[in-house]
């Protein structure tokens, strides 16, 4: 079984306002999956979806093949984006309580939550009440519960969310091991960078409608327009500017260099190669900086958004 | 179950536990006994007081009537002028003045009380029915009519009242049954305000802690609902046990004091009771021990964990469509009111006629059934009718935790939003 979980044709509406409109996405198992979008785009009703907190009007969710069962959260871990904790029980009390409404037993639960509040070196906040922690501290008490009972699954909305660098270093590491342990993790967010470092796929939402998804690499395949960042150290400046503009499309850019060059972008042509722009330039200029533009994610979706807007 | 168990566990502890729990089920039986003393004090207090009443008697017949008592004292002023006296009786800050005309006639016209305040009703039927009483005497000697004779013709009559299997009543043992049944009602009005509201409290909770989602993506919405009315259900049988323990304990504790071996109480007994203390005291005692007691303990328990549910139910639905407590006002009002109805309709008609239509009728609707069926219980309700009344109440039960839980569903995961009933409504149909 390539894909996880399927989620197929999805359909949502609360009262008059749709929430969700057709929307299927496909997370192959092993990978990082992004669910990108805007604030009220669907994200967080389709994370409910599948985890089976709203049923969905239309379409149905499979998981290892199989339509989703009330079972099946046992193999589900979910750290909601709106995450707290009771706030006058102890922490030891409160995980413990949790990871057993996950179906662990206790014993079971005691042993792994002593290994995690080691590793994320908390052990000395058993007995202490959550209204006595930050609130980078709860999160960190919150994922642990969300991973405890190792599901294959696992489900973050907008996981870095109030965690100050250095714990969001330490969460983000954690969410690549538990990768390389063979989880599949989806995650929901608007903040393209994290999304950028970690994600293998993703799924653009936008307006209850999904306007792209895939592979990250392919995406930013498809969204490139072969346009090149070039740095140009020449004598004859303005006569090598008058000649590429007449043979590319020029832009401004500005990149960190210690030589005081010339800095465009160049935009081949459908069909040229970069080898054919560095031939051209090679007797024209000493090239000291070549790169090739790759679209950020964020430029993929802000792209994306205000060509559907 | 497994996780329905868990979340019972979880609320009952997270109730007991609370400090104000534990304050409130060893204080209140305190503060209660000790306000009861202090009525009890305050009231001797008042009935300590020597009163003297001046007497301006212009016939010289009463004087001889008006005997002191423990609390009055009577002063015969008639020798002075009326002018005098009412000087004498203000400065002297006496009770009152009592003014009898010298043509007194039968209708008591005439007679007159001066005093600086209006006196007790108490007070002014005692004189009247003095002056009434020699009155009457003096009429009768008048007309021929021997008073001795007439006293030793009359005689007393008080009336056994009986039910078909034989057990007696008075109309004692019916002031005891109304006490018994209205402080049920009352109390059971009061648990389920409390705890409705601590269910409620907790879902708020839960909502404002954001704790919630995790939760529902491990339990169903429902299930977390029912553990919560359920953990908290128990918390109050709790504190109502330890209650009835401790009552247990005064009762046998004054029983003790007073001589009196409950434990050995047995009807024949009370027999004996009956020649050691006086009468009156030997019947409130035997009316008690007649009461149906334990089937009022355990209709208690049926009717508040009905009410409990359905109250609480609605309660639960209520703390999930607001964010705060501050927001549940508008709520309150139709929750708050059946109840009231059903305390009024208990201490009104019940207590007029324990089985009129009215009280019948409301002791059926299930919305005040456990009320004012508690209320009726110590007068002797027939099987069927306690059949029908908590068999509408357990088939609404079930009707309104599933309309409560289809709202507390969605309300759960609304967040900033204050609901509307319209919105409710709305919400029924997601």
């Amino acid at each position: 079984m390539e894909n996880l979980l399927v989620a197929e044709n999805i359909y949502k509406q609360f009262g008059n306002f749709t929430a969700l409109n057709n929307v299927s996405i496909a997370i192959p198992r092993g990978s990082i999956f992004g669910l990108l979008g805007p604030n009220g785009a669907g994200k967080t009703t389709l994370l409910r979806i599948i985890n089976q907190i709203t049923m969905p009007d239309k379409g149905q969710v499979f998981l290892d093949g199989k339509p989703l069962h009330p079972d099946d959260i046992a193999h589900i871990g979910y750290l909601p984006e709106e995450r707290g904790l009771y706030k006058s029980m102890k922490v030891g009390e409160q995980a413990l309580y949790l990871a057993r409404l996950k179906g662990l037993s206790k014993a079971e639960a005691k042993e792994r939550l002593e290994y995690w509040f080691k590793k994320l070196h908390i052990e000395g906040w058993w007995d202490k009440k959550i209204q006595e922690l930050s609130k980078g501290m709860a999160q960190k008490v919150q994922f642990i519960i969300t991973v405890l009972h190792r599901p294959k699954l696992l489900i973050f909305d907008e996981p870095f969310s109030g965690f100050d660098p250095v714990n969001a270093g330490l969460i983000k590491n954690e969410i690549l091991q538990l990768k390389e342990e063979g989880a599949t993790i989806l995650f929901s967010t608007h903040r393209m960078e994290s999304v950028e470092e970690l994600c293998d796929y993703m799924a653009l939402i936008h307006e209850s409608n999904k306007l792209l998804d895939g592979k990250v690499s392919e995406i930013k395949r498809a969204y490139k327009s072969n346009t090149y960042e070039v740095g140009l150290e020449t004598e004859t400046e303005d006569l090598l500017l008058a000649d590429l503009k007449e043979r590319f499309v020029i832009g401004n850019t500005s990149f960190k260099s210690i030589n005081d060059d010339l800095k465009l972008t160049i935009q081949l042509k459908d069909g040229e190669t970069p080898n054919q722009l560095l031939n051209y330039l090679i007797g024209r200029a000493s090239i000291n900086h070549f790169v090739e533009v790759i679209p950020s994610v964020n430029d993929i979706f802000i792209k994306t958004v205000t060509q559907n807007a | 179950m497994r996780n329905l168990k868990l979340i019972i566990q979880r609320e009952y502890l997270a109730r007991v536990r609370n400090k104000t729990f534990i304050i409130m089920t060893f204080l209140s039986p305190l503060i209660l006994v000790g306000m009861f003393a202090l009525i009890a004090y305050l009231s001797m207090l008042n009935s300590s007081e020597q009163r003297i009443i001046g007497l301006y008697d212009e016939t010289e017949m009463f004087s001889s009537e008006f005997n002191d008592q423990e609390q009055v004292q009577y002063l015969d002023l008639s020798g002075k002028s009326l002018e005098e006296a009412k000087k004498m009786v203000n400065e002297q800050d006496y009770y009152g003045l009592i003014y009898i005309p010298e043509n007194i006639n039968r209708d008591l016209e005439g007679v007159q009380f001066f005093g600086k305040e209006s006196p007790g009703l108490g007070t002014i039927q005692a004189i009247e029915k003095t002056i009434a009483d020699r009155l009457t005497r003096e009429e009768l000697i008048e007309r021929g009519i021997d008073v001795n004779q007439l006293n030793e013709a009359k005689t007393e009559v008080r009336i056994e009242i009986q039910n078909f299997s034989g057990e007696r009543t008075s109309k004692m043992s019916n002031y005891i049954k109304m006490f018994f049944g209205g402080a049920a009602g009352y109390l059971l009005m009061m648990f389920i305000i409390i705890y409705g509201n601590m269910v409620m409290r907790s879902v708020i909770e839960e909502k404002t802690n954001r704790i919630i989602e995790i939760i529902v993506s491990s339990v169903k919405p429902i299930t977390l609902m029912m553990g919560k009315v359920l953990g908290t259900s128990l918390a109050g049988i709790t504190q109502f046990t330890i209650w009835v323990l401790l009552a247990g304990v005064l009762a046998i504790t004054s029983f003790y004091v007073l001589g009196i071996d409950v434990f050995t109480v047995q009807k024949s007994q009370l027999e004996t009771v009956e020649q050691i203390a006086q009468p009156e005291i030997a019947q409130l005692v035997m009316d008690v021990l007649n009461l149906p007691i334990l089937s009022l303990i355990i209709f208690f328990l049926i009717y508040f964990i009905g009410g409990y549910f359905l109250y609480s139910a609605i309660y639960a639905a209520i703390g999930a469509a607001v964010d705060s407590e501050t927001d549940t006002q508008q709520f309150m009002f139709p929750v708050i009111l059946p109840l009231m109805l059903g305390i009024y309709v208990g201490f009104f008609s019940v207590i007029e006629n324990p089985h009129g239509s009215v009280s019948t009728i409301f002791s059926m609707i299930p919305l005040t059934s456990p009320i004012v069926m508690l209320m009726r219980i110590p007068f002797g309700v027939p099987w069927w009718e306690l059949a029908i009344s908590v068999g509408l109440l357990i088939i609404t039960n079930f009707g309104v935790i599933w309309l409560a839980a289809k709202i507390y569903r969605v309300g759960i995961l609304m967040y900033g939003k204050k609901a509307s009933y319209k919105e409710l409504f709305k919400w029924l149909k997601y």
